[in-house]
């Protein structure tokens, strides 16, 4: 399709992407090899080059992360591990509940006529567009009246209230042929019945998108995280190494061993569903 | 029993039609009301009190006094600015450079194309605590990456996120990289879509590239400029995760962000709760106001 001559515009571009691609992907791979270099490499010295490579592979920086011990359900444990553990409880409890919420809601939304439906509907968008970090504060007396300070279910909570999920599931359900829906209710199917067998199939592709989305939102979400979780076993990764940073801001290896934990897992799960991802921000757009 | 038209149905079919609706909403109304618009609610009641830490957020209604409280309040204003200037920077920068990657990228083979949509996105996924973490150790005295290479070649180090005039471009630039991933996503989608026939016949019409891009493409994606620009405006005015692991608003206020500035009063110097409600509330109403404009002068240009 594009087997159109080469022109001097299209050379300079493409110099120009790959350079930004190296731009973009640096960070990352020094995270990486900065969490398995030696203190010696990581401090340049007068005279000598950068060690643009790790001249030997050590796991020195990760012992030191794991040295702090802790225990859960009676196993023991590094804190940074129950950190990680933290993390992915949050992520996955958001994405279970959004998905359920939120594709019961959008499908309500799209496929359904009722009184109240464009007040709810505008009010799920109108809150998209406020800022979400202004609410911290209230969050934060609200929650220690629900005992829920430092408990997981803080942070889980306002995610799984963030109205973009129900926004993304109506797009979705949007694509519902209604005729199918009727024949569903003629054969005798209940509400639910046909929302499992004929809704669900169809809004299948959003489900996904949606997951992966808000599996990196709740893990990345960091300022809410920051307020709701105040005792150290209750931190996230994330949270965990923004405290190692303020303590010892210049032990790097120490550091890119904690960003290399917070990190790596997220970024795995992020290209295994790939697809569903671009295809989540795409549609959450439309009408936007 | 079988209904075809909305305006046949009976009454009764309505009203249960009603009822099983709000049961399908339910859950996600339960979480939406009890954790966004309670607090929001909260928000701007506690913002006319003197709640704080010390009265265990109970505060006595106080009217405006946090507002007047605000307007004379210098370093509002110093990180009002700040936060201004990061979104009259990024927002621009932002648009124009995500529509340039995405125009070099959408025509691309599906594997290269989807390559540099993850490459441009992958700080999104990291997170803002390790990519801040490991951009604070580049900008660093010693042992940074830049300094490095900027005395390797002859010239004199740079103090970096330690000064007051630097830190905030250090600032952008990190804001910079996580914020394009999303816009160049939406760009790819929105240029595959515009109309290949139009551009086809404006080639024919011996239409130059710029041409076809400044009269067919720009119109076209005009409703993701719109939405680009909106995003990326909310992000730059709610700069905060960055800010507090980078710089911790210094040096000297000249990274102070009113978020920034709210966390602070909220949580670590004076934990004036209505206070910094009241900020979250101007912020707020400050936001608004930008999309509003931003919505009313580029819907303004659309062909649709």
């Amino acid at each position: 399709m594009n087997k159109s001559r080469v022109t001097p515009y299209m050379v300079v571009a493409a110099v120009i992407l790959i350079a930004l691609a190296i731009f973009f992907i640096f960070p990352l791979y020094w995270i990486v090899t900065g969490a398995v270099k030696t203190q010696s490499d990581i401090i340049i010295k007068a005279g000598e080059t950068v060690k643009w490579f790790p001249t030997v592979i050590s796991w020195d920086n990760f012992a030191r992360l794991f040295k702090s011990q802790t225990s859960l359900f009676g196993a023991q444990m590094p804190m940074a591990i129950r950190w990680l553990i933290n993390s992915v409880f949050i992520s996955v409890a958001s994405m279970i509940l959004t998905c359920i919420s939120a594709s019961l809601a959008g499908y309500a939304l799209a496929k359904k006529r009722f009184w109240g439906r464009a007040l709810i509907f505008s009010l799920f968008v109108a809150a998209m567009a406020l800022p979400k970090q202004v609410i911290l504060i209230p969050l934060l007396s609200e929650m220690s009246a629900l005992n829920l300070v430092s408990s997981p279910w803080s942070v889980v909570f306002p995610v799984v209230g963030w109205p973009f999920g129900v926004f993304l599931m109506k797009q979705f359900s949007e694509n519902i042929p209604t005729s199918l829906l009727e024949a569903a209710r003629i054969d005798g199917a209940g509400e639910l019945r046909t929302f499992f067998s004929v809704a669900f199939p169809i809004i299948k592709p959003g489900f996904g998108a949606l997951a992966i989305f808000t599996f990196i939102n709740a893990w990345n979400e960091y300022p809410l995280q920051l307020v709701m979780l105040q005792s150290n076993e209750s931190k996230t990764i994330a949270l965990g190494i923004a405290g190692l940073q303020a303590e010892m801001s210049t032990d790097y290896g120490l550091i890119m061993a904690g960003a290399a934990l917070a990190a790596v897992p997220i970024i795995i799960v992020f290209l295994c569903f790939q697809k569903y991802f671009t295809q989540g921000i795409t549609m959450g757009a439309v009408k936007g | 029993m079988a209904t075809t038209k909305a305006p046949k149905r009976s009454l009764v079919l309505q009203r249960r039609e009603t009822v099983v609706s709000y049961l399908f909403l339910l859950p996600a109304l339960f979480f939406f009301v009890g954790f966004v618009i309670y607090p929001m609610v909260m928000g701007v009641i506690t913002s006319f009190t003197d709640a704080s830490l010390a009265n265990g957020g109970q505060g006595t209604f106080i009217g405006l006094s946090n507002y007047i409280r605000l307007f004379q309040d210098k370093i509002f204003w110093k990180s009002a600015l700040n936060t201004i200037i990061i979104v009259v920077v990024s927002v621009p920068c932002v648009t124009a450079f995500s529509l340039w990657v995405g125009s070099a990228i959408y025509k691309m083979r599906s594997g290269a194309r989807s390559f540099f949509r993850c490459v441009f996105y992958l700080p999104v996924v990291t997170g803002s605590v390790a990519v801040v973490v490991v951009w604070k150790w580049m900008y660093a005295k010693y042992d940074g990456l830049f300094n490095y290479l900027i005395t390797a070649a002859g010239g004199d180090a740079l103090p970096w996120t330690e000064s007051a005039t630097m830190a905030i471009w250090c600032v952008l630039i990190i804001l910079f990289t996580t914020s394009i991933g999303q816009p160049i996503v939406l760009y790819v989608a929105a240029l595959g879509n515009v109309d290949s026939s139009l551009v086809e016949a404006a080639q024919v019409d011996g239409a130059t590239n710029l041409q076809v891009f400044w009269k067919i493409k720009w119109p076209s994606v005009m409703p993701t400029t719109l939405y680009v620009a909106i995003i990326t405006t909310i992000n730059s005015f709610q700069c905060f995760a960055l800010i507090q692991l980078l710089t911790r608003g210094g040096p000297n206020y000249s990274t102070s962000t009113v978020m920034y500035l709210l966390y602070q009063i909220a949580f670590e110097t004076e934990k004036n709760f209505g206070y910094a409600d009241a900020m979250g509330v101007v912020l707020a109403i400050v936001i608004a106001i930008f999309s509003a404009v931003q919505f009313k002068v580029m819907n303004g240009g659309t062909t649709e």
